[in-house]
């Protein structure tokens, strides 16, 4: 290693880093204006061309904001949960690889296995061979910020959200570890280059779909957007763990957020739809390599690998506006029973189908399509299980005696639902 | 590959710097001007009423439980599933063992009412 591999690396860092910020800025203009779509409003779009300047502007007036401490929060804990929120958050993208370049000019160096190369891909920071696990514990660390967040903050909104964000996470965190198991079955490799290597016939989605559709919903849930942002609910507990947080700081924890839906997209793809590959990539070095010589082969594989990565992100972050405006937020106990009584026994249910398939079937291609078709059973058995009427809880016991399915209780019966029927309000207000 | 954990350090360097460095330039361009009004608890207005740190409801340290018992088992699924290609019947039969008990301790749990909130 000389000084012309730390610079590179130094400037690497710092090149990441500032694109990261960048897409965070860029991210929330993306949300507005598609959101805004989806509400058939028009968004912000005064500032600059198409409103490209709106986050700029958002920053400025940050910037110019009073910084409040409030009196009674604990100062230097107060203080320290926004950066420990952060780095945690952009210390996740050392391991995902974004593109394949390589200052050898070598192109094919990316499709060989990279346990065997030498070359280094500086288009992803590290590639150490415990990648995946890596990727958890740094996730796992975010979860401090939120809750000293919370606590520190000697609010009671504060606190409440600061709790409720360590219970959801953690719950949560059993699905995505479960999810992601599989993937590491499928390729017997921690490495997320590795990982990516092997998926240059089936991506990964085929054999680990049931393991995909898991990741997804325990994804939204790890980086708390909607459906599942009980935490910072502005209804019920107004900022939620960023009550009291302002400035500079609210902006922490705002990019904090945005940064770890980039990440956790970034990771999906990583695991399930190929990383950077695109079909037709080497054939395409190939043929430039002939035409034009080794290093524009190389630079061109460079910037349609990093494209197509990019291309695969943007989708994922499409989805990701999409699913927080079609979907209502859960309520709390649906939440929690989401996530242990659904999403973990179907994780260790994924597990199991994995572990079996490769040991009975040995050829990889055809034990994937096996898979594949095993897991859309068991979705297809889940989703009509969960539509079997439960036992009556409050809402759905509502909700039917407005639509006058069941009869109005005797008036021996207790509790709540004897509140709910001589309120002399409309019932579903009682929920608020 | 030990290089690769510089790299890391490196990174971290930059991931600590980013964010701290709007935190520095906002420390000289905004305005201070704190009140006791402003430094208040905000609670929508009304005054703080009662200690905050109280005790929570007994459902948290019950899911923090079961949450540590099945994270330890995930990280000793890890290394089985990086090799379980090449270990064969035992290793399969080893980890079936090890799951069918996790979730026999799941089902307990379920079935005791540990996982419900109320």
């Amino acid at each position: 290693m000389n000084w012309l591999n730390i610079l590179i690396l130094v400037v690497q860092a710092f090149i990441i880093t500032l694109a990261v910020t960048t897409a965070f800025a860029y991210l929330t203009l993306f949300e507005r204006r598609l959101l805004a779509r989806f509400q058939n409003r028009v968004g912000p779009n005064r500032a600059g061309p198409g409103g490209f300047l709106q986050p700029v502007a958002d920053a400025v007036k940050l910037f110019f904001k009073e910084d409040i401490v409030p009196a009674a929060a604990d100062k230097p804990v107060y203080l320290l949960a926004p950066a420990l929120a952060v780095i945690p958050a952009i210390i996740i993208w050392a391991v995902i690889p974004f593109g394949c370049l390589n200052v050898n000019w070598d192109y094919r160096a990316c499709f060989a296995d990279p346990r065997t190369s030498e070359v280094r891909n500086i288009l992803q920071i590290a590639e150490i061979n415990v990648g995946v696990l890596y990727l958890f514990a740094v996730t796992g660390i975010g979860v401090y910020g939120i809750t000293l967040a919370g606590w520190a903050s000697n609010n009671k909104y504060s606190m409440l959200g600061g709790i409720r964000s360590s219970a959801q996470l953690i719950s949560y965190e059993l699905a995505l570890s479960c999810a992601v198991l599989g993937v590491v079955m499928t390729y017997s490799t921690l490495s997320t280059a590795e990982i990516v290597y092997l998926q240059g016939g089936l991506w990964g989605i085929v054999p680990q779909f049931l393991g995909f559709v898991l990741f997804m919903v325990a994804s939204t849930a790890e980086v708390v957007r909607a459906p599942f942002d009980l935490v910072e609910a502005e209804q019920e507990l107004v900022g939620g763990y960023n009550t009291e947080y302002g400035s500079m700081k609210f902006a922490l924890f705002f990019m904090t957020e945005y940064i770890k839906l980039i990440a956790i997209s970034a990771i999906a793809v990583t695991f399930f739809f190929g990383g950077w590959r695109f079909p037709g990539l080497q054939t395409l070095g190939q043929g430039i390599e002939a035409l034009a010589g080794p290093v524009v082969a190389s630079l061109v594989v460079g910037l349609v690998s990093l494209g197509a990565f990019l291309l695969k992100l943007v989708a994922f972050l499409f989805v990701s506006v999409w699913i927080r405006a079609s979907w209502p937020r859960l309520r709390y106990d649906r939440l929690m029973t989401l996530g242990w009584k659904w999403l973990l026994p179907l994780g260790l249910l994924n597990l199991v189908y994995t572990a079996v398939t490769f040991v009975i079937v040995p050829d990889q291609r055809l034990a994937s399509f096996i898979l594949l078709a095993l897991s859309l059973i068991t979705l297809a058995v889940a989703i009509g299980f969960s539509s079997v009427p439960r036992p009556v809880d409050n809402v759905t016991y509502v909700k039917d005696l407005r639509q006058g399915s069941v009869a109005p209780p005797p008036p021996a019966e207790a509790g709540e639902s004897q509140a709910a029927s001589t309120s002399p309000r409309q019932p579903a207000s009682s929920r608020g | 590959m030990l290089a690769n954990y510089a790299f890391i350090a490196i990174f971290f360097v930059a991931a600590v710097t980013f964010p701290l460095a709007p935190l520095v330039l906002a420390f000289f361009l905004r305005p201070k001007r704190p009140t006791p009004i402003k430094q208040s608890t905000y609670e929508c207005g009304l005054e703080a009423i009662g200690d905050l740190r109280v005790q929570f409801k007994v459902q948290y340290y019950l899911y923090a439980l079961a949450f540590v018992i099945f994270d330890i088992e995930v990280v000793f699924l890890y290394p089985w599933a990086v090799a379980f290609n090449q270990l064969g019947l035992y290793g399969f039969t080893a980890a079936a063992v090890f799951l069918i008990i996790l979730t026999a301790g799941l089902i307990y749990e379920w079935r005791k009412g540990a996982l419900e909130w109320v």
